[in-house]
């Protein structure tokens, strides 16, 4: 049995970890490290390589180059000790459908080595803790999409693992579902469960992350807290459209006179820029009455992943779909 | 600074007995689905319980002359193309748990590694059994003469070996087909025309020339006639060392190759 090469504070570490599938560069050179006991978050689109860094870091896939740490264990070298320490939630539920969801429970208890009874104890602990309780002489097939999601995380709770990954728990899920997955993560951070996220959702990352990395084509391109990241790119983001698309570059010189931090992007006819401060917009909207530009569109949202991708990298998320496939097929 | 570190349970590496266990719970697992999967059971009971009844009340009397004469040869043959028919579900079963994330899963707890497959593999033997003991137990009831309970017992030994041979077969399709659907059309593709080529049904010596050497090497011919001696009359020991032979050379050659694919998928 071998031991954690150091004591640390971060219960998840990489060094250059990186992925190569053939010739596609999947997780390039990742260094990420996740405090103990705290959620990190890693944002991006689809293809952007999370999935196969989760994958590694579970040990379910070893990394082309580069090292990592789970709980002081690298997870090539102590993979057993490594599995001993983590659950795994990933996009597609590792439950068996035809099992009730109490079978599905107790099932992974046995596993585990729990006598029968205990498993027995830990499903309906498990079960009532995630709100199943009704449902739990159920086949898993009969259950909600937010149902399912919320097995296949008690099932990967069930051997109280320290470190807890949880690969896009809430795609496709709607905002209750959500809502009620988000809440139940918060539970397990308060437990002391250290968690490493991954969505493609900026409003999920800033709900549960106390870090997050966004990445993009493998590389982590932006790290901090939400507020600096929000700091960063704007929390929300203005969206200007002349009436006169002739107009666009005035409208650009203008928004960089006025806010030189901020750098605004040009796309689809219209100036975005990332803002924290809805103050400045009456100024800005007299201003450009002032210059005569007429505008068919002057509003404020909450910044999509879209947006923080184009004001962090200057390209939209689209092209990444393609990415997505190549990662796919290559597994 | 206070240095914290997360201690791992030692059940990090599992042993011998903690391996057993683990296998015995998934096997577990696939009883429980059967339990839940009423489809499974008519293909491990009513398939069999069919075939049997069609095989020797439309074709016996034209086969062999009287339906009591063919229940005699054909119980061996029947039960033989059934045991190759049942190996594809292992095939299936691990295709479907590849493709929705369940061997991820297992992949990601600390278990032995090869709990799953073993785990799958060892309850698809039951299930060989359970078949085995319905069709012997309808052709007793059916007027089937037995040659010997202990000989019956080692025709169930005997089955047993050379299913778990081919399962392998049906391991490496089910590693490497993208689909269920795909598994079973390969299955079928293979399975129908082997059993149907061998002694399982009708004597060889009736079969043109090109047939007959084909029928002659094929591993259902020595499985089905190893059962025919078992079970009702006829020679054992030669059939009996071709079947193993045969069980031996296939899995040689696929369990290497289904281990190979399943690593290259695990990637």
């Amino acid at each position: 049995m071998s031991h954690p090469g150091t004591t640390t504070d971060y219960a998840i570490e990489t060094e250059g970890i990186t992925k190569h599938f053939g010739d596609l560069v999947a997780v390039d050179r990742i260094d990420l490290n996740a405090r103990i006991g705290t959620v990190l978050g890693v944002l991006g689109p689809n293809g952007a390589g999370k999935t196969t860094l989760v994958r590694m870091l579970a040990t379910l896939s070893q990394p082309t180059a580069g090292t990592a740490r789970v709980g002081g264990y690298d997870i090539v070298r102590d993979a057993p000790e490594v599995r001993s320490l983590i659950g795994l939630t990933g996009q597609f539920a590792g439950i068996d459908e035809l099992l009730t969801g109490e079978e599905n429970l107790r099932f992974i208890g046995r596993l585990l080595g729990m006598p029968t009874r205990d498993a027995k104890a830990r499903a309906r602990e498990l079960l009532a803790q995630f709100n199943l309780s009704d449902a739990a002489d159920k086949a898993a097939k009969a259950y909600s999409g937010g149902m399912r999601r919320r097995l296949d995380l008690a099932a990967s709770l069930v051997g109280r693992p320290r470190i807890l990954f949880l690969d896009e728990p809430t795609t496709g899920l709607d905002p209750r579902a959500r809502g009620e997955l988000w809440e139940l993560v918060r539970g397990l951070v308060a437990d002391g469960t250290t968690v490493l996220l991954t969505t493609q959702y900026l409003e999920e990352a800033d709900q549960l992350a106390h870090e997050i990395a966004v990445i993009d084509h493998g590389k982590v391109i932006a790290t901090g807290t939400p507020t600096q990241l929000k700091a960063k790119i704007g929390g929300q983001t203005l969206r200007i459209q002349p009436e006169d698309h002739g107009r666009l570059d005035d409208l650009r010189a203008l928004v960089t006179e006025r806010f030189p931090d901020l750098d605004p992007v040009v796309s689809a006819g219209a100036v975005t820029i990332g803002v924290n401060d809805d103050g400045i917009m009456p100024g800005l909207a007299a201003e450009l009455r002032d210059r005569g530009i007429a505008l068919t569109d002057f509003h404020l949202g909450l910044s999509s992943l879209d947006e923080v991708f184009l004001t962090l990298t200057g390209h939209r998320t689209e092209a990444d779909t393609d990415t997505d496939q190549t990662e796919e097929a290559a597994r | 600074m206070t240095a914290a570190t997360i201690e791992a349970p030692a059940l990090g590496r599992p042993g011998f007995g903690a391996t057993v266990s683990q296998i015995l719970s998934m096997a577990w697992r696939q009883m429980v689905r059967i339990k839940h999967n009423p489809f499974e059971l008519v293909d491990l009971s009513l398939s069999p319980i069919m075939f049997l009844l069609l095989f020797v009340y439309v074709f016996g009397g034209q086969m062999a002359g009287s339906t009591a004469d063919y229940l005699q040869y054909v119980l061996g043959g029947l039960i033989a193309q059934n045991a190759i028919f049942l190996t594809m579900y292992t095939g299936t079963g691990i295709n479907a748990d590849l493709r929705k994330g369940v061997y991820d899963r297992f992949r990601s707890l600390p278990i032995a590694r090869s709990a799953p497959l073993a785990g799958k593999i060892f309850a698809d033997m039951f299930k060989q059994v359970w078949s085995i003991l319905i069709m012997v137990g309808l052709g007793l009831l059916m007027g089937f003469e037995l040659r010997s309970i202990g000989y019956a017992v080692l025709a169930t030994v005997v089955l047993v070996v050379f299913a778990l041979a081919i399962s392998w077969v049906s391991v490496l399709m089910g590693v490497v087909a993208d689909s269920e659907e795909k598994v079973q059309i390969y299955a079928f593709v293979i399975i129908m025309p082997l059993t149907f080529t061998s002694s399982a049904f009708v004597d060889i010596n009736t079969m043109p020339g090109f047939m007959q050497a084909w029928a002659k090497v094929n591993p259902v011919t020595h499985l089905a006639d190893a059962m025919r001696g078992l079970l009702s009359a006829g020679p054992i020991a030669e059939p009996l060392m071709w079947t193993f032979a045969w069980a031996a050379v296939i899995l040689a050659v696929t369990a290497p190759l289904a281990m190979r694919a399943y690593r290259r998928k695990m990637v």
